[in-house]
């Protein structure tokens, strides 16, 4: 190790525990009673958070450090996780009311009926534990292929689910929303139209617009997609029209990441003033 | 002359942060334009100050709601008090300070229109955030709420677009007790309540899978309950589409949090000390927009110079 390496990491070292015993001092005023606790969890909020922003800088041992325990703690804490909160939270519950009350569940008895004294629904439970172990045969060299039949139900169903709301939300609803009235929803004749025209964001001229924004915009859209045809005159025009229209989409997408990225850092930053630093309020 | 000598320190604060941020961005064009070389952290420690200095010296923007923010805000406005409305917390903490204050907002405004909330969540990481709301909202500025009768916690439960299938049908199925393990029969909430579709409302925070897609595909739209959404900036565009057949309104980033808070505020003026969390983050977003902007700005004038002397094409 580099004498700089020992130096710097002593002295972030010296300045973790100084912000701890300085951080646990101020919690100590409050009513708080885990003030040494409180105290250091501040303190690694405030040393993890500055960790992962001096990868701005460069690439260093403390990023390095503190994205590994970040990897580790998240697979901990989703495989824990997964056991309470799925097998416990959700399977024991339909398979046994002895281990419900064992792992102080409530059991769910279903109404499915019984046959020979048993709950149908204790039985039929018991497949999602045998496609579970099915999964596991993954890790094995061997046998790693029996995984993959769980594995095809899992997206086979997934498909069947996700393919129907798709199609009525996503493509069907979609396809009537484009529908929309060019001359907006009540058009009573042009003289009542310029009688009531006005600028409001719910009146009848913003509404038109709107409309033809879409209806242009969906159009041109399709045709800049539309390969089958060389795109020149005015199909090649309206081509032009429907890139513009996906540059503006993009370009409104890209404002928001950037709005959604500032936010995440007005949060660190407020946490690292208000929480650790204490200077507002 | 005596309002000149009234200028607050945190004023003086905010003209010292503009001209070190926009005096620095002149410098940087200046630079640019001689073919200097400008390191990518000088960018950052742009973006850091553009952040940090409204946070410190607060410049607050007035915010007035859209359209499609007031199509939320109107929904639970004009419900008859008593309507049952559904809050799920589809989110994390790296999302929360944009869409927690957007929780906390539309949660304060129904309780105090008299509408009862069922909060739960399709993340576990929401189930805490969740509580974090119960605890800075619900409980101290709500007393009077009862437990049950105003409101529940049904928690988190696993199983992400098949928790919203089944509960669209059935809500004991999936939730057989409360978040406290008190079974959803005894819950005079839940008396007349079997299924989503007996909600008035559904409103889905959050930005991530599942999240307020999974519900407008999986609840709103076969169920045809109401439905409003508050999301990430980051995926606010995809939901776009849904408004305003699918979805009554969107709440996209902190800007929608902002406008939400800001229009809860002007008519509710016994909320006007409430905590605006998303007022507050109008100011360094502005700010941190403005920089953006510049440079922007600066990269296409050095660009286009190049481009005339021959440089790049």
């Amino acid at each position: 190790m580099k004498k700089t390496a020992i130096i710097v990491t002593a002295v972030v070292m010296g300045l973790f525990i100084l912000s701890w015993v300085l951080k646990a001092n101020a919690v100590s005023a409050t009513a708080e009673s885990n003030y040494i606790l409180r105290g250091f969890l501040v303190t690694i909020a405030a040393f993890l958070t500055l960790s992962v922003l001096s990868f701005l800088y460069k690439d260093n041992p403390f990023y390095k450090f503190a994205e590994h325990l970040f990897v580790g703690i998240s697979a901990a804490f989703w495989m824990c996780l997964g056991f309470w909160s799925t097998i416990v939270g959700n399977l024991i519950p339909r398979i046994s009311e002895g281990l419900s009350n064992a792992f102080k569940v409530p059991y769910i008895g279903g109404d499915w009926g019984n046959v020979l004294g048993i709950d149908i629904m204790n039985v039929v439970f018991i497949f999602p534990i045998i496609f579970g172990v099915m999964l596991i045969m993954r890790l094995s060299s061997n046998y790693g292929w029996i995984s993959r039949w769980p594995l095809a139900l899992i997206v086979g169903t997934t498909a069947g689910l996700n393919f129907v709301r798709y199609l009525q939300s996503d493509f069907i609803q979609q396809v009537s929303s484009t529908f929309v009235p060019l001359l907006g929803n009540n058009w009573t004749g042009f003289g009542d139209f310029l009688s009531n025209l006005s600028l409001d964001a719910s009146g009848q001229l913003v509404l038109i617009l709107a409309n033809w924004v879409i209806f242009i915009g969906v159009f041109c859209g399709l045709i800049y997609f539309f390969f089958s045809k060389e795109h020149t005159g005015a199909f090649g025009k309206a081509s032009r029209v429907g890139i513009w229209i996906l540059m503006i989409t993009f370009g409104a997408s890209f404002g928001y990441t950037v709005m959604g990225r500032i936010s995440l850092l007005v949060g660190r930053i407020t946490f690292l003033f208000k929480d650790w630093l204490e200077i507002i309020s | 002359m005596n309002n000149f000598l009234l200028i607050s320190l945190s004023d003086i604060g905010v003209i010292i942060s503009l001209i070190v941020i926009f005096g620095g961005l002149l410098w940087l064009l200046i630079r640019s334009i001689k073919a200097k070389e400008v390191d990518r952290r000088i960018i950052f420690i742009f973006i850091f100050v553009a952040v940090a200095a409204p946070i410190l010296f607060p410049i607050t923007f007035q915010e007035s709601a859209t359209e499609v923010v007031k199509g939320v805000y109107d929904k639970i406005e004009n419900l008859p008090a008593g309507s049952k409305i559904l809050i799920s917390f589809d989110f994390d903490p790296a999302m929360a300070p944009e869409v927690q204050p957007m929780a906390n907002a539309i949660s304060a405004h129904a309780l105090e229109k008299g509408h009862k909330i069922i909060f739960m969540s399709l993340w576990a990481t929401g189930q805490a955030l969740l509580s974090q709301t119960l605890e800075t909202v619900v409980l101290p500025q709500f007393p009077e709420k009862e437990e049950f009768v105003d409101y529940v916690n049904i928690g988190y439960k696993a199983g992400n677009e098949g928790v919203l299938n089944v509960i669209v049908a059935d809500f004991r199925q999936m939730f057989p007790t409360d978040v406290n393990s008190v079974p959803l029969d005894s819950i005079p909430l839940f008396y007349n309540l079997k299924s989503c579709k007996d909600l008035d409302m559904i409103v889905s925070i959050g930005g991530g899978k599942p999240g307020p897609k999974e519900w407008v595909l999986f609840v709103g739209d076969p169920g045809n309950i109401p439905m409003g959404v508050g999301v990430a900036a980051v995926v606010a565009p995809q939901l776009y589409p849904y408004y305003p057949k699918q979805v009554v309104g969107i709440l996209g980033g902190v800007k929608g949090a902002a406008e939400y808070e800001s229009e809860f505020v002007k008519n509710y003026s016994k909320f006007e000390n409430m905590d605006t969390p998303g007022l507050r983050m109008m100011g360094p977003q502005t700010l941190a927009h403005m920089v953006i902007m510049c440079f922007i700005i600066i990269g296409n004038v050095i660009f286009f110079r190049s481009r005339r002397k021959g440089g790049a094409k």
